[in-house]
């Protein structure tokens, strides 16, 4: 046995495993997502080749088309609202924990707690805080606010907000952390000179520090995009698998889960509709990183 | 690193900028910890005083509470599932990773680049978009309502990161080692796992807690897979025990602390450790 085949064995020896269980339980059932996206079912029995057709029904016909884009839109929500707060005060906070403010190592541990705590569990904390007569109302009463009570995840038009408030309230310790270790990397010499300048803080901030960082603002904004589009505890455990009230908060998460395990239209699991709705998930992931990646990375410096 | 931001020696307008960032700091400090602080003491009171005097101390510390949810409701045992499908679940994502890691950064061959972006691409792939095919899948080998349906599941979640860590953690250790160890006689078996892997112990340690963390966490795989209540984890119990008690606030802060506060205990020895390990993907 010569040197070159004992090496190839050693090679196959050390990533066949991994390589097995990441194509059979990664990339095997995404191609088979697409594959049966194109069938129709009978239950787990995969019928017919029907080509687009279920795509189409998600996009054009009833019920699916208006469950469908109503959730697609709670996930621009979700998205937009966790970039604007979530991530501009994660930036904020990274910021100002690496001027060094008096107690920031202090302050640095106690907004990564909540990270580490299950959505589950935050979920069902917050669920009972901000029920009507739960901790928040209650607060307001003491405050002398009581105009402001509201039932947070009762009423349509705030409880997707009420909702996305308490993921950040989860979350924004991760962004926060990531944006402090970009600024603590920015070489000093770079902002001694614009000292010497006499450029204020603000313009170091906006000039020197932001085109410094822009890999982790696209990370940070891949991974939002991410998270924004696989949102399903959340909504199961303060809103419910349908999206209470009236599907107000439901996403493409919750409405993926009722099409492939107990159905939008007819109480069964329709495999076909699901399928497609997981392949658009696919597609939209893909397409929303792509996109941010080719948007930021253009904005990107190199030192 | 940049300038410190202090009230000594500050402008006026810097003063009163740096008295609202710490306002700031504080206020939300509290906003992090009352919540929890309240969860705890609710959980020694009656649902009566929880209503009624939501912000008051508990009368009491009555920890009957604890006995009802940990021993009576199954608590004790979901908690020991989670424990174990999480070990069992980072002994393969460590092993099969660090394997593989080894085998994409310490050799060079034509297909190095392909297997490796192969990998990589597990990061991007949201799994749960593929949860039908899975079952369909899982059915199939007959592992639906089996623990092993969800460990296989998570081991996979878990490689494509760990495999990006440690793979950059390698490609770092001089070659130099290596043909001094093969002259020695290891063979490759031998090099990874007394050269290599003592080595990357710092990197090993970070990504057990990059992985550990979400798989302890996970609610979604196994809301599918696990009906039977004797291979519940925790955060599958907490949800059934939420819709069967969902009136008996002082069970239900009970059975929250049990899910969150071992988590945080563990935080406040480790901080450092948990801070680094969970953005290790996010930060160079």
């Amino acid at each position: 046995m010569n040197t070159k085949t004992a090496e190839r064995r050693w090679i196959l020896f050390f990533i066949s495993p991994a390589l097995v269980v990441v194509l059979i339980i990664i990339l095997l059932p995404l191609f088979m997502s697409l594959f049966n996206s194109l069938f129709s079912w009978r239950q787990l029995i995969r019928q017919d080749f029907i080509g687009l057709e279920n795509f189409r029904k998600v996009f054009f016909t009833e019920p699916y088309k208006t469950r469908f884009f109503n959730a697609l839109k709670n996930n621009g929500l979700w998205f937009i609202v966790t970039m604007l707060i979530q991530n501009v005060g994660g930036l904020l906070i990274g910021y100002f924990l690496s001027r060094r403010v008096w107690a920031h190592e202090f302050y640095k541990r106690v907004i990564f707690i909540p990270v580490l705590f299950s959505i589950v569990a935050v979920g069902f904390l917050w669920g009972l805080y901000l029920s009507p007569n739960g901790l928040v109302n209650g607060f307001l009463k003491i405050v002398g606010l009581p105009q402001l009570t509201r039932a947070w995840l009762g009423d349509e038009s705030i409880a997707t907000f009420s909702i996305i408030f308490v993921n950040i309230w989860r979350w924004i310790g991760f962004p926060s952390l990531v944006f402090l270790a970009a600024i603590d990397n920015v070489p000093m010499d770079c902002l001694e000179a614009a000292w010497l300048d006499g450029a204020t803080d603000r313009r170091v901030f906006f000039k020197v520090i932001l085109p410094l960082i822009v890999p982790s603002i696209l990370i940070i904004t891949v991974l939002t995009i991410i998270g924004s589009l696989n949102v399903f505890e959340q909504i199961y455990t303060m809103a419910g698998l349908d999206g209470a009230p009236n599907f107000s908060t439901d996403t493409i998460g919750t409405l993926f889960y009722r099409t492939a395990f107990g159905s939008v239209d007819s109480g069964n699991p329709e495999i076909g509709i699901g399928s497609a709705i997981g392949v658009i998930i696919y597609l939209l992931t893909f397409l929303a990183s792509v996109a941010s990646i080719v948007v930021l990375g253009k904005k990107e410096i190199e030192l | 690193m940049i300038s410190d931001l202090r009230l000594k020696n500050a402008t006026p307008g810097k003063k009163i900028l740096i008295i609202f960032v710490q306002l700031a700091f504080i206020c939300y400090s509290l906003i992090i910890f009352y919540p929890l602080f309240n969860m705890i003491i609710s959980s020694f009171k009656s649902t009566r005083e929880i209503l009624r005097f939501p912000f008051a101390l508990p009368q009491k510390l009555d920890f009957s509470s604890y006995k009802t949810v940990w021993v009576d409701r199954g608590f004790g045992h979901f908690f020991f599932n989670s424990v174990w499908m999480t070990t069992v679940s980072m002994i393969f994502v460590l092993l099969f990773g660090s394997m593989a890691a080894y085998g994409v950064s310490r050799y060079a061959y034509r297909m190095r680049t392909a297997v490796y972006m192969l990998f990589l691409s597990g990061i991007m792939l949201p799994l749960k978009a593929a949860i039908i095919p899975l079952f369909i899948l899982m059915k199939k080998l007959g592992f639906v309502d089996k623990p092993i349906s969800v460990i296989l599941i998570f081991i996979a979640m878990g490689l494509p990161s760990t495999i990006f860590i440690l793979s950059g953690f390698m490609k770092t250790i001089p070659k130099d080692l290596e043909y001094a160890a093969r002259i020695d006689g290891c063979n490759d078996w031998m090099i990874y796992r007394r050269i290599i892997m003592p080595v990357i112990a710092p990197a090993i340690a970070l990504v057990t807690i990059y992985n550990a963390v979400p798989i302890w966490n996970d609610f979604f795989f196994p809301l599918v897979f696990l009906q039977n209540p004797a291979y519940k984890p925790l955060p599958l119990g907490l949800t059934n025990f939420f819709g069967q008690y969902s009136t008996d606030w002082s069970l239900l802060f009970t059975a929250l602390t049990i899910a969150i506060l071992p988590v945080l205990i563990l935080y406040v020895f480790m901080a450092k450790y948990f801070i680094k390990g969970m953005t290790a993907g996010a930060v160079k």
